[in-house]
């Protein structure tokens, strides 16, 4: 099953990075990171979510501009200003989302930035020559497919492969992979893989971004191990172990961040059940239970399934069989007012886009979902005056820090009070059950506090919660139970008493541990 | 039969669904009117849908891009009253190139506003359009402008065969088929209108495309208005009045969709004869005139209707998977 490796010899870099800094917002995301990268060779980084991986390749695409820091290119400075910079400079960057216009076909893609012309100066495409030159990158690949054909016909392993021919007919020197075989088959992963190996055969260098540890540790010839933007870890692959690399990825203790865990789950009927639920390409025999005052973790890497199993569960997405029971009663065919009748409330993982009116003062914003809680007499009108009272109320026990919450519009708020306006409008319905899903992502570490302190009184008052999160210490520090999903399934959980960072972390890379490759 | 494979069937039906509803249209009209299915007739049907047909495949590059442009009736008003007053007894390839070039600075108008200022297709043209008209209006002074003899000859002159509107309406689809296909220009349109930010990636420069098509639409609309105006004989004050909705409809009944980056040129020709038939049909059949639009805005809802099933449906088939299922 392990192919040979083309090993290069070591020789003067192609691209050396050296002390690379960024900022967000005043937030610093990358320190001094650095490595090299050689011809013919492969260069593996890893991280958790968060760790400044995407930062350093969208510096090195030229999606971003470095704060401080160089780049050498054979020997000469680069400095991208956009992403034609480093395609001219010969980096080609493969997106996990990837960049293919799926209305188009093969060809048509692979010269969408320029075609070759039929004549000079006209603007008509040489359409034989595209089929040629097409044809030529397809077999260089190994892929059998006619270049006419529409890349929405394509599976997620040829659309792939067409990235890595575009790569090639832009005569790219670097090419870099972000998690290329997150919706790859085994057969399509094997595929990608020799393909890869035989870049490295042309000389080409390459960049191999993933959470999948048994694959870096086969295609790579060196490893680059990131956490909280710095470089933790650099070595020649061959000297590195499945474990060793999670234990310099993780190797973090937990501080005084969180409010303790003062309250108890509640005997009892739990708030909600969930039976072997299925949706197939999605998630699978999902079961599970949240008691009474209960907060439950979901653990997992991004596309692990943890997302869409929370928007089955609102129904916003359909499932095809299992149960969902809410407090004993099952839960058919949910859509999210059925959801929000049931006592669900739902806070979604991008709130720009789902979860608030941006242009809306705080009030309106907290008030939408329970308007028809307030809604009553002839004519079923707001009341107005109750209702501003309890939103007053609610801002305030979430402390949202405004004066005026009539006056104030969303956009104007920092992340972390947007994030308590989303959660104050779902505690204005006292729900039975709360869906959390990334609390806290973008939020600075005070707002953090307040945010864990909120779902602890919530639990306290007898709320069943449940909260989606990609850093495993934020669950560990506030949950009851830790579930772990990985591949649309759970594969563990762990009670508090049994929290360990390693565990949870190996669980979620079930399928590297277990199997050491696929 | 699997589920996957009626899924398959419900998208081909969905795909074809223009055609099968020309085909029954046909068949009932014919059926109900000797006349209707005549060669005469079906040579009458295309003369008289060139002007749409003209004008919808300049809408068509815009909807590619997945925008709008409402304006199109209004800038075919203000053009052509312009020839109507200023132009007569000139050769009408002036009268042409005149109205060609004010609907391109139409056109512009709605593409700065749009592409620079930010406003969104929809808003910018429904402006557009009560300002067209309303310069038409004032420049006739809501009078019935007559056009020059020239330019009525040219709606009655027959070149090998076929009459001229048909001709410039076939020059039109050629060009506008041509760029589409085979130009670098008309395949990043294509692009443009599946993921403009990809397309950004990829070096396209999205803002001249989506300024561009908007300058295209303009040129069809005054073109088309001159093909009309060489049927009608005169500008009266209704001259292009709600044009914008048969044209969308002619490209969207063609399998061009609303949510940009899939259709083209030769549904949308399709499109404007289907339109054509069913009012051709209708008069065949001695129907009571004011059925007609009820009739057609039928039609054009189906269409919608079927794009957006059709968006849908092809959205879930493309949806990323987390799992890969096996078998």
């Amino acid at each position: 099953m392990f192919q040979k490796q083309v090993q290069a010899p070591v020789q003067a870099p192609l691209l050396a990075v050296r002390g690379l800094c960024k900022s967000f917002f005043g937030v610093q995301v990358l320190h001094d990171v650095g490595f090299e990268l050689a011809p013919g060779r492969a260069l593996g980084l890893i991280g958790e979510n968060g760790s400044g991986k995407s930062t350093t390749m969208n510096i090195l695409g030229g999606i971003h501009q470095p704060d401080r820091g160089e780049m050498v290119l054979d020997g000469q400075p680069y400095r991208p200003k956009g992403p034609k910079d480093a395609e001219a400079a010969g980096i080609a960057f493969i997106h996990q989302e990837l960049n293919l216009f799926k209305n188009l076909s093969i060809e048509e893609n692979l010269f969408i930035g320029g075609f070759p012309k039929l004549v000079r100066g006209l603007p008509f495409i040489d359409r034989r020559k595209v089929r040629t030159r097409a044809k030529e990158l397809l077999a260089a690949i190994d892929l059998d497919l006619d270049p006419a054909t529409l890349v929405s016909r394509l599976s997620q392993g040829e659309r792939q492969l067409v990235e890595i021919a575009k790569a090639l007919g832009s005569d790219a020197r670097i090419v870099i992979f972000d998690e290329p075989t997150t919706s790859l088959t085994a057969r399509e992963t094997e595929r990608l893989f020799g393909q890869i190996q035989r870049l490295k055969g042309r000389g080409i260098a390459i960049v191999y971004i993933s959470h999948i540890l048994s694959d870096v540790m086969r295609l790579t010839d060196d490893i680059v191990v990131l956490r909280d933007g710095h470089v933790v870890a650099t070595a020649p692959t061959r000297q590195m172990t499945v474990d060793k690399l999670i234990t310099s990825m993780v190797g973090r203790t937990i501080d005084q961040i969180y409010p303790p865990r003062a309250s108890r789950p509640r005997e009892g009927q739990p708030v909600l059940e969930v039976e072997k639920l299925t949706q197939p390409g999605m998630i699978k025999d999902v079961s599970f239970q949240v008691r009474q005052g209960e907060v439950v973790g979901i653990s997992g890497l991004m596309g692990s399934g943890r997302s869409e199993m929370a928007r089955i569960l609102f129904g916003l997405d359909p499932y095809a069989s299992g149960r969902i029971l809410v407090d004993g009663q099952p839960l058919e065919r949910p859509t999210p007012e059925v959801a929000m009748a049931r006592g669900i409330a739902f806070l979604t993982e991008d709130r720009r886009a789902e979860g608030l009116m941006m242009d809306g003062p705080i009030a309106d914003n907290l008030a939408l979902p329970s308007l028809p809680n307030f809604a009553g007499g002839f004519g079923r009108l707001i009341e107005r005056t109750r209702l501003g009272d309890a939103v007053e109320r609610t801002g305030r026990d979430v402390q949202v820090n405004a004066r005026d919450f009539v006056q104030t519009l969303v956009k104007n708020l920092s992340g972390g009070n947007q994030q308590k306006v989303v959660i104050g409008k779902w505690l204005l319905r006292s729900p039975r059950l709360f869906i959390l899903d990334e609390p806290t992502r973008g939020i600075d570490v005070g707002a953090k506090y307040e945010v864990y302190k909120i779902i602890n009184e919530l639990a306290g008052q007898g709320t069943g919660v449940l909260v989606i999160s990609s850093e495993i210490e934020e669950l560990i520090g506030i949950c009851d139970r830790i579930l772990v999903m990985s591949h649309g399934e759970i594969r563990a959980g762990y009670d508090r008493a049994k929290f360990d960072r390693e565990r949870i972390m190996r669980s979620a890379m079930w399928d590297s541990v277990t199997k050491g490759g696929r | 039969m699997s589920p996957a494979d009626s899924r398959k069937i419900r998208l081909l039906l969905l795909q074809n669904a223009p055609l099968i509803l020309f085909l029954v249209l046909v068949l009932v009209f014919g059926s109900l009117s000797e006349r209707f299915l005549s060669p005469t007739n079906f040579m009458n049907i295309v003369t008289q849908a060139a002007h749409i047909a003209i004008i919808a495949i300049g809408m068509t590059f815009v909807l590619l891009v997945a925008g709008i442009d409402l304006s199109v009736g209004a800038n075919m008003y203000a053009s052509c009253i312009v020839v109507a007053l200023y132009m007569k007894g000139w050769n009408p390839v002036f009268g042409f190139a005149v109205a060609g070039f004010l609907g391109l600075l139409f056109g512009a108008v709605n593409a700065f506003v749009i592409t620079r200022l930010r406003v969104p297709a929809f808003i910018a043209t429904l402006a557009t359009l009560f300002v067209g008209r309303a310069i038409a209006l004032y420049l006739s002074g809501v009078k019935m402008i007559p056009f020059g003899k020239e330019i009525l000859l040219l709606g009655r002159t027959t070149w090998l065969g076929l009459p001229v509107p048909i001709w410039i309406f076939l020059l039109v689809f050629v060009i506008a088929w041509v760029t589409l296909r085979l130009t670098t220009y008309g395949r990043q349109v294509y692009a443009v209108g599946a993921d403009p930010e990809a397309a950004a990636k990829a070096g396209i420069d999205v803002r001249r495309i989506l300024f561009s098509v908007y300058c295209i639409a303009g040129v069809c609309a005054a073109i088309g208005g001159l093909v009309s105006a060489s049927q009608v004989a005169a500008a009266s004050s209704t001259f292009g009045f709600q044009k914008e909705f048969p044209v969308i409809a002619a490209a969207v009944l063609g399998g061009t969709s609303l949510f940009g980056g899939r259709g083209g040129v030769v549904g949308t020709v399709f499109g404007a004869i289907l339109i054509q038939t069913v009012e051709n049909g209708l008069v065949m059949i001695n129907a009571d005139p004011y059925v007609y639009p009820l009739v057609v805005s039928a039609i054009i809802f189906i269409a919608v209707l079927v794009d957006s099933l059709r968006t849908g449906m092809l959205e879930r088939l493309e949806r990323r998977k987390i799992r890969v299922e096996t078998a």
